[in-house]
Order: structure tokens, then sequence, then C-alpha cells
């Protein structure tokens, strides 16, 4: 659908072995601007190990890794961050003591001089910042004064959201976004990827509730015992094609065995 | 406001409300409670606890424990009285010899925090034993240093800083300031009132000071963000264990800043005073004054409450004639109340 267009991301032959067990084996896949890949597969298919390797968590053991046009070397999750990797975990790296703005900040406050000299907290400017980025992704809550031990847990994922998107990230990884969620707020997640990718952030989203993915990615990308077995667009396939591809049951033309 | 907002708002500033109820209890039942004397008395006392819970509260929020504050505190307090006797016995000037003891009692209050926050941040000891280890090697110097009496035979001069007022007043006679009135009778010195204490003084600037730190600035923001979740500090670039050791560093220096301030107040260098478990104490103030052990909260205002809350209850109860060991039964019950309290009112959420 975007063949034409520069991938932003794009992974050759990535192999990740840890002792004797090769966790990721010769994966290649591509992530164009704006576009949501689903990343599938069993428990132990390889899909976590892969989101790290390209946040910077592992270091593959062979392949390439080229981010818009230019091959890369990710050695830390701060590498990926400084190219504008973002990566939200299940945990969503949230302090729940402090408010909304201050974790869209956080560890990177912005200041200003009491009496010219003190440099102290910029509560004003942090709060309005967020609240733009908020407004930009339609998201609501109540007041950016709030901790987040008093949010639910899509607000919550919205607030870790919004902060990779107010630091520039260009492809947002995440982790089963869904999966603490109640019904009412797996749909707001899913509304709010839908946002950014009209918006031009790519997402690589993980997620073994195939309902979700379909509703919101544009292309899939399906992993067993290491190696890609598939991929597919989302207009062209069904789940059952895909739940096939997933536990290795080979009734379905195409289907690459791994 | 709405109505649970009223309410959280209330229950979450309980100590202020109880501190104020105790006041008007002992009104009544302790004769002579309610005067400029009694509130002195109770400002000077607490000056230096407020110190040692003032430090307490930083390693708190980090998630952390101090428990080795009380016995820091006797060991610079032993220190600092000794360099005071030793350079006066020597022929220096009183005045000399004091400030000595205090940059030699403050600088070395470094040590003690920096190794307990190198065991704590770099080699991952729990915070409750590095420091429990301190709290033994503390104590032990102390009383090697002391040989396990008071130190004493300090000028005059020192119980002149550490016991002056800013103000003196002799009702319906004179007042003066800095200056202690000479040449007074016997029965004119007793009725002699001294107001703000200088000890107090001191006290509240450094709690300013850090306060104004912790509440306000980047560095305390970044101890909150790791009480609440170390990850996400981690994670958001924030270099945690470095500012471990600062916190634990603060905590010892306030140890230090307390050790000398007692020195100059009792005009004796105590390992332990009057044996009681100050860190304890500490602890115990900090809790009272809002934070959890589980860090993440807390602040230096609601620690000062704490302890005024502990001191008034001392001098509450010895004025009213009640038997002072009914001062740690009532202790630990507060402590325990505080921490029910705290669990049983919601957060305050904003609309």
């Amino acid at each position: 659908m975007e063949g034409e267009r520069r991938p932003l991301l794009e992974v050759r032959n990535i192999v990740k072995r840890f002792g004797g067990l090769v966790a990721v084996n010769r994966v290649s896949m591509e992530v164009y601007p704006g576009e949501v890949v689903g990343l599938l597969g069993d428990n132990g298919a390889g899909k976590s190990t892969l989101i790290k390797v390209i946040s910077g968590v592992y270091r593959p053991d062979e392949g390439q890794i080229f981010f818009e046009g230019r091959e890369v070397r990710i050695t830390s999750p701060m590498d990926a961050i400084r190219l504008g990797i973002e990566t939200i975990y299940q945990d969503l790296a949230l302090a729940e003591n402090l408010n909304v703005y201050s974790n869209i900040f956080l560890g990177r406050e912005k200041l200003k001089k009491l009496f010219n000299l003190i440099p102290v907290l910029d509560h004003e400017y942090m709060m309005q910042e967020s609240k733009k980025v908020l407004d930009r992704l339609g998201i609501e809550i109540p007041s950016l004064r709030n901790k987040i031990k008093t949010l639910s847990g899509g607000q919550r994922q919205s607030v870790a959201i919004s902060r990779s998107i107010y630091w520039n990230a260009k492809l947002l990884i995440m982790d089963e976004p869904t999966a603490a969620l109640g019904v009412t707020e797996q749909r707001k997640v899913l509304n709010l990827v839908k946002t950014l990718s009209a918006q031009g952030v790519a997402i690589i989203i993980i997620s073994h509730q195939l309902y979700d993915v379909f509703q919101v990615a544009h292309r899939l990308v399906v992993l067993r015992r290491g190696e890609k077995v598939g991929e597919r667009l989302t207009h062209e396939t069904n789940p059952d094609e895909i739940v096939s591809l997933i536990v290795g049951a080979e009734l379905v033309e195409g289907g690459q065995r791994g | 406001m709405s109505r649970t907002q009223v309410i959280a708002r209330v229950g979450r500033n309980w100590v202020i409300l109880f501190l104020f109820l105790l006041c008007v209890i002992f009104s009544f039942t302790g004769r002579g409670f309610l005067s400029l004397k009694t509130l002195n008395n109770i400002l000077l006392t607490s000056s230096p606890a407020l110190l040692l819970a003032a430090g307490e509260t930083f390693v708190i929020i980090t998630g952390g424990i101090d428990l080795s504050v009380g016995f820091v505190r006797g060991l610079i307090s032993v220190i600092s009285a000794i360099v005071i006797r030793d350079l006066y016995a020597l022929g220096y000037s009183p005045y000399f010899a004091i400030f000595c003891g205090i940059v030699v009692g403050v600088l070395l209050g470094f040590l003690p925090g920096l190794v307990n926050g190198i065991l704590v941040a770099r080699f991952r000891v729990p915070p409750f034993i590095a420091t429990l280890g301190m709290y033994g090697i503390a104590n032990g110097l102390a009383l090697r240093y002391s040989k396990g009496f008071p130190i004493t035979f300090l000028p005059d001069e020192v119980g002149e800083i550490g016991n002056g007022f800013f103000f003196y007043l002799l009702p319906g006679r004179l007042f003066t300031v800095f200056e202690k009135p000479l040449g007074l009778t016997e029965a004119e010195a007793r009725n002699l009132v001294g107001i703000v204490p200088y000890a107090t003084v001191i006290a509240f600037a450094l709690l300013f000071v850090f306060g104004f730190v912790l509440s306000k600035t980047q560095f305390g923001q970044h101890i909150y963000a790791i009480g609440g979740n170390i990850d996400a500090a981690r994670r958001a670039g924030i270099p945690v264990e470095k500012h471990l050791i600062r916190v634990y560093v603060i905590s010892s220096l306030f140890a230090a800043f307390s050790g000398v301030l007692s020195t100059l107040i009792f005009s004796i260098g105590t390992h332990t005073q009057f044996a009681a478990s100050l860190e304890l104490f500490a602890i115990a103030a900090v809790v009272i004054g809002g934070a959890s052990l589980m860090g993440g909260k807390g602040n230096i205002l609601g620690t000062a409450l704490g302890v005024f809350v502990l001191s008034v209850l001392e001098v509450g109860f010895l004025m009213s004639g009640i038997l002072p060991f009914y001062r740690y039964i009532a202790v630990g019950a507060i402590l325990v109340f505080a921490v029910v309290i705290d669990q049983l009112f919601p957060e305050i959420v904003y609309d």
C-alpha cells in the first residue's frame, strides 16, 4: 500500500541467540511512516525479543537496522529514544505518585529562574504543553494535576503514549497495550492508535487480541519459533488465516513454512 | 470543591488539627503550659530533632530508611565537643574553638551518608541493612572517642550561643535584643523570658532551604520520582544511583547539623541523648507528617509538624504530671494511627 515510499524502519536478517537457543532467526521487516504493523505470534515466538532488539535493550548477533534510510547501531535504549523510537511496555513506566504533566516531563523537566537565579520547576509551562499534546491526540483527562494513581488503566496508557509523542517519537512500539483494559478503554486506546497513525507516527503493536489488531493494523507480521512465517495486508486476510499461521497449521496456501 | 475533596483535604491534614487539640488539652491539664516559656522550651529542645527528621524525610521519600542518624548525630556531637574542648584547652579563643568544632562536625557528616549511599545505590544493599551497619559503627566510634562519658568542660561561650535568644523580656521591666541583661537578682533571672532561640532559627533556616529544594527544584522532583517508580525514573534518564547517594549524604549531613546543634544547646557532647532511640522518633515524626515507608510521599512541613506533635506530647505529659513512659505508649499509638488515617482518606482528585 505504501510500497513506493521509503520505509521509516527496516530490519534485515536479524538474528538473536541466547546460548544455544535462537530466539530470532533471520527476520526482516519494514515499517512505513504512519503505518500500523501488528506483530503476532504465540508465546515464545520471538516477538518480544525482536522488539527489544529494535528498542536497544538487546543487541542483535547478526543483521542490520536502517532508520530513515540510514544504517544505525542501536546499543542502548537511549540510542533508540534519540532516534525517535519509543517503546511503551506493559508496566508503562509512570511514577504513580506524580501528576500527569510531571510524568510527561519526567527526567526532562522544564525549569525557570526564580529571582533570575535559582532554577525551579516551571509547572505552568509543563501543564500547558501537556494539555496541548493531549488535546492534539484527543485524550480527555479531568485535570493534569491529578496523580497517576487516581487514573484508570486506559488513561495511564494515554499518558504514556502522550509522553512519547511529546518528545517526538517517530516510531512507537506498544507491547500489549490493551491487555489490562476494560472494553471501553480498549476502544479508546485503539482510537488513539488510529489518530497517531493519521498524524504520521509509525506504530508496531504486539498483541494477543487478534480482534484489536485487525481493527487498527494495516499490515500483519507473524512469527513462529523465532522465524517470520507470514506477512499479510490486513484487508487481504482474515483471523482464521492468521491463527493458522500463528499455530503452524498448514491449511492456507501461501503460508511460508518456517 | 466537592464534598469528597473537602473530606480528603481535612483527612490529609489531620496533623495540624491534632497538634492544635493537644495544645488545648495540655493548656487545661498542665499548669503553665500555655506560656511563652513553654513555647520557647518546646522550640529549643525540638530543634535537633527537627533537623534529624528533616534529613530522614529525604531518605524515606526515596523508599529507603536511614537507621544510622541517631548515632551519627551522637558521634558528631562527641567529636565536635572534643574539638572545641581540646582547642580551648590549648589556649585558642573559645569562638575559634567553637567555629572549628562546627566545621569539623559538619564535614565529617558527609562520610556516613556517602558510605550508606554507595552501599545502597551501587552494591544494592537494602537500606535497612546498610544503615543498620552504620548505626553500629557510629555508636561504637562515639563510645570509643567519648570512652562512654559525656564530653564536658566546654567553654561557657558554647552555652551562650546554643542557648541564646534574639530577644529577652523581663515582664514589665526591660526588653533587650541579643544581649542577655546583666546584674539581675535571682528572682528577676527566674522571670526572664528569652524569645526566639538562636538554635531554632538555625534549624528553621536549614529546614526552609532544604524544604525548598525538595518541593520546588528538579533535584527534589527526581527524589519523588525515584520513590514512586525507580524503574521509570531510570528509563526517563534520571541518574538514579548518583541521586540516591546524594540523598543519603543529605540525611547524614542533617544528623551532623543536629549533633553540632545539640552540643551547642546542652554544652556537652553526648553520644546518646538520654539513651533515647532518636532515629525511631525521627522516623515516627516523618510518618506522622504524612510520608510513607513505601516511598514517593512526604514533605518537610509535614515532618516539622510531626516533630512538634512528639515534643508537645513530651512537654505536655511532663507538665501534666503524667509518668514519662506513657509518652512512649502514646507515640506508638499515634504512629499507627497516622498510617491508618492515611489509608482511610482518598487521594485528592482535581476536576
